[in-house]
């Protein structure tokens, strides 16, 4: 017996030793290849997007399934190292500056016997995220939500004393020094690759505002630049120039992105601009108002001196006819020599954003507030009587027209859109020049549009429903995330040789359900 | 040897491991197991009370024991080479155990009683991994007890069997789906729990034995369906909305068969050195279409899991060499054909077809008493394999893969005579 017992270590060592083991395992690193790049410190550059920021708050969740820390797991199959992000206390997502909640807590969509509630809501909940509270060390995900381009280099964006203002509090959690800058501490951390996807914000403070900001192209100080307002295309090339310099010194490679358009985003496509639905009367109603009021505003002219042919070609604009069925809004816009009562009927292609208030819109916002007294004036007008300057004047102001903020309007859309062509420009040029790996985050918001299918269903941007943005409307749900990722993947295989595999798009999830909302 | 059996039995509490096809588990006797688990026609202790009732009135001894426990070590590896995930299943030994008695009453008649754990699975994958829509973690275990009568008709033939009483439990935990969330962040998940659950079968044998050297066996042992009604399904960690399934628990009825299985074999005895056993198995698995768990909450809808497993073979080899009088050493090899159908591979129950290499040996301490000792090195090919029948959204979302596993059963029993 005792011969037998001195082999039992051998036996023992032969359970350990015989793990059954694949012909070409992925955790012994013998699938993949990391090409000429070099993954072992990767760090991310950018704003929201970057920091994995959605339904309209950054909270654990959300950074876990941000598209860096996506894209660091596959780095991990071929040598990338650990990657760090600065997360937040908790899943409410809130921020607290000296105790005073300064952000709201992330959208949640409800529920009420079974259905959705429409809009989402924020959750309920005492966020513990404290600005204040210094986080240590460095973080791979500088990805700080709001940046705009030249905030990556300046000084004092992480100064909790520059709250409110001058900086961003995300930032101020874990920023290396009052005076430091994004780029500078990215720098620090001796990035082998990078990703930079920056200039979202140059564009989309405005847009989001209903373009009241002001687009300043031409003026080539952004220290007197204000939140809403667009980042003048020379600036935004020499921050973009100054930023890939500095990366591409110690890294071995990296990643950037391009701007996407807005109308592939929900935030600006979800309320139609001719959600103004009829029925045959109410049509009829309002084409009548209308030529009542360019009647009115005729004479009204003529009275001020207008020659008769002058003042009708000017108030003709304004009998606007409408049909039953769908018909766009009016929109209010500058008061011109042209369009001296400052309306128009909405173009094709203007925007509504998701912000605006959709209940006015049914009670009249966007058309004419018909109240009795106001089809009084009209029915005397039709039996060919003459309103009082009064009656006149109840006509005139009964058209509510849509307010700047709630909507693009033409001209804000080509100023959205010649700020964010130049931006792509140089995004690609300095990428070839580089030789860095190109995303094209245009081209895929594009074909999220369309629909992109997975095994289990099809990422849209449908709005709550569409399964790639979250409950804001402008940033991307897990899934889209992932979407982003798989992109950046492709590019980085294309660029650097690498063989990295794809995530699995449907084990990402979209939209968060709770009922705890207040 | 009472305490050993309390031990035993408190340790299958833990759980018993599948390792041969589905999740039945071949470890039902020392001497079998190390001889390819091979015993349909060998009489030589009362392991016979499992393998072949009828041969236990060819024991010589009055009263016979033998008991014993294994410890089942698998590993189930599994990678997907198209998104870079892998992972593996949590080491947590199994241990059926066995204990079978024979009685012989007169030249004729013997009684036996046979008590063993056949069926059994214990998986357990990270909590949370690609595959967690479809099992996180499963644990069952079905005790076998069975009274026993075995029939000598003539020298040259016998009968044997007597009904079996089983009683079961089952643990199975797994994610709603692939995404489902509460508000922190955990996945949602729906676990089975149900203990006692309790039904009947039988067994029939006989043995034909036309020379001395060779006995011709045949065993059936009849489908039993582990009938859980009742059960607890507690639904954890879903989103407060009434969107989702509420949290807490539910009633749940399902149904598990296990299998009949048919057995044929013999065993020839060379000389006093050597023997030698054959037998070929048949599990009729075709019983395991579907696992479906029926919720009593209407608002949840029934689980539907097809597994549309086949009948399956397998083929066991079987050596025996008795070396001094107190030593006999034991070799053999089995080929398991695995139940699992193409497309329906499913991670709660990873088996392909497997190889099984065994070793053992038998010491006789005294004249009563013997020591028995087995081991099985289980080897499985590497598979690329999928589990089709998942769907999300009304489409089909398969769970794909390559999986690579194998399993060691050192296993230690005891033989006892009177």
């Amino acid at each position: 017996m005792k011969n037998y017992i001195k082999y039992l270590p051998f036996l023992a060592f032969g359970l350990i030793a015989c793990e059954p083991e694949f012909e070409e395992g992925i955790e012994e690193n013998e699938v993949y290849n990391a090409g000429e790049a070099d993954f072992s410190n990767y760090v991310s550059l950018g704003n929201s997007l970057t920091a994995g920021y959605a339904d309209n708050a950054l909270y654990v969740q959300g950074q876990e399934n941000s598209f860096p820390n996506i894209l660091s797991g596959q780095f991990e199959l071929v040598g990338g190292g650990e990657f760090t992000q600065p997360l937040m206390a908790d899943n409410l997502g809130g921020l607290k500056l000296n105790g005073n909640q300064i952000t709201n807590n992330r959208l949640v969509l409800s529920s009420n016997a079974g259905q959705p509630v429409i809009p989402p809501s924020p959750i309920a909940g005492d966020p513990q995220t404290e600005v204040t509270n210094k986080l240590s060390g460095s973080f791979n995900n500088m990805g700080v939500p709001g940046a705009k381009s030249y905030h990556l280099l300046a000084p004092g964006y992480g100064n909790v004393a520059g709250l409110p203002g001058q900086a961003n509090p995300y930032f101020v959690r874990f920023s290396s020094s009052d005076n430091a800058t994004v780029l500078g501490d990215a720098l620090a951390q001796n990035p082998s690759f990078f990703s930079l996807w920056i200039g979202n914000n140059d564009i989309l403070g405005y847009a989001t505002s209903g373009g009241t900001g002001v687009d300043q192209t031409g003026n080539l100080d952004p220290s007197t630049y204000a939140p809403n307002d667009i980042t003048d295309p020379n600036v935004f090339a020499s921050v973009y120039s100054q930023l890939i310099g500095g990366l591409t010194e110690s890294a071995s490679g990296g990643v950037v992105y391009n701007i996407p358009n807005i109308t592939d985003i929900p935030f600006f496509t979800t309320v139609p601009n001719n959600a103004l639905v009829l029925d045959a009367q109410t049509a009829g109603n309002l084409t009548g108002f209308f030529q009542a009021l360019a009647g009115i505003f005729t004479q009204g002219l003529i009275q001020q001196g207008v020659p008769a042919q002058q003042a009708q070609a000017i108030a003709g604009q304004y009998a606007i006819t409408f049909n039953e069925g769908p018909n766009r809004f009016i929109i209010d816009v500058p008061v011109t020599q042209t369009n001296p009562l400052g309306f128009r009927q909405m173009q094709p292609e203007e925007l509504l954003l998701l912000t605006i208030n959709q209940g006015a819109l049914a009670q009249g916002y966007g058309s004419v507030a018909l109240s009795p007294e106001v089809l009084q004036v009209l029915g005397l007008l039709q039996q060919g009587g003459s309103p009082s300057p009064e009656q006149a004047q109840l006509v005139l102001s009964a058209v509510n027209g849509i307010d700047d903020e709630d909507a693009l309007d033409a001209a804000e859309l080509q100023n959205i859109s010649n700020a964010r062509t130049a931006y792509n420009s140089k995004i690609q040029g300095l990428a070839q020049a580089n030789n860095l790996a190109f995303v094209d985050a245009d081209g895929l918001l594009q074909n999220v549009s369309q629909g992109i299918s997975f095994p289990g269903g099809i990422v849209t941007s449908d709005f709550v429903s569409g399964g790639g943005f979250s409950l804001d409307g402008v940033h991307l749900t897990p899934r889209g995330y992932a979407l982003v990722a798989n992109e950046t993947l492709r590019a980085i295989n294309m660029t650097y040789g690498s063989d990295l595999p794809e995530v699995n798009v449907g084990a990402y999830g979209t939209v968060t359900l709770s009922d705890n909302v207040n | 040897m009472k305490n050993f059996l309390i031990s035993g039995l408190l340790l299958m509490l833990a759980s018993a491991t599948a390792y041969a096809g589905g999740y039945r588990v071949a470890a039902q006797g020392q001497r079998a197991l190390a001889m390819g688990h091979a015993g349909v026609g060998v009489v030589n202790s009362a392991e016979t009370a499992f393998f072949n009732p009828s041969g236990l009135v060819y024991l010589e001894d009055k009263f016979t024991v033998s008991a014993g426990i294994t410890g089942v070590f698998s590993n189930v590896k599994w990678q997907n080479t198209s998104t870079g995930q892998f992972a593996e299943t949590l080491q947590d030994p199994g241990t059926p155990f066995y204990f079978h008695a024979a009685y012989k009453v007169n030249e004729w008649l013997s009684l036996g009683l046979s008590v063993s754990t056949p069926y059994g699975s214990s998986v357990e994958w990270e909590q949370d991994w690609p595959g967690s829509h479809l099992v996180n973690d499963i644990n069952l275990a079905a005790i076998f007890i069975q009274p026993l009568a075995s029939i000598k008709l003539s020298k040259h033939f016998s009968i044997g069997g007597g009904p079996i009483f089983v009683t079961g439990n089952v643990n199975f935990n797994r994610n709603a789906n692939r995404t489902l969330t509460d508000e922190q962040g955990n996945r949602s998940n729906i676990t089975i729990d149900d203990t006692g659950v309790n039904n009947t079968g039988w067994s029939a044998s006989f043995m034909f034995t036309p020379v001395e050297e060779l006995r011709i066996g045949f065993n059936y042992r009849s489908e039993i369906l582990l009938n859980a009604e009742g059960g607890e399904a507690t639904f954890a960690n879903f989103p407060n909305s009434t969107l989702t399934p509420q949290n807490g628990t539910t009633e749940f009825d399902a149904t598990l068969p296990l299998p009949a299985e048919l057995t044929i074999g013999f065993a020839y005895e060379m000389n006093e050195k050597w023997l030698f056993a054959f037998d070929y198995q048949r599990a009729f698995w075709e019983v395991y279409n579907s696992l479906d768990i029926d919720f009593a909450n209407p608002n949840v809808a029934t689980s539907i899991n097809p597994r549309n497993y086949k009948n399956a073979s397998s083929y066991r080899f079987g050596a025996q060499y008795k070396a001094t009088d107190n030593l006999t050493l034991r070799a053999g090899y089995y080929f398991d054909e695995s139940p699992v159908q193409e497309g329906f591979f499913a991670p709660e129950t990873p088996r392909n077809d497997g190889n099984g290499y065994t070793a053992g040996l038998s010491f006789q301490i005294s004249e009563k008493f013997a020591v028995d000792a087995s081991f099985l090195y289980l080897r499985f090919k590497e598979i690329d394999a999928s589990y089709d029948s998942y769907t999300e959204n009304g489409q089909t979302v398969p769970f794909e893969g390559t999986y690579k596993s194998n399993a060691f059963l050192p296993g230690i029993g005891v033989t006892y005579k009177l």
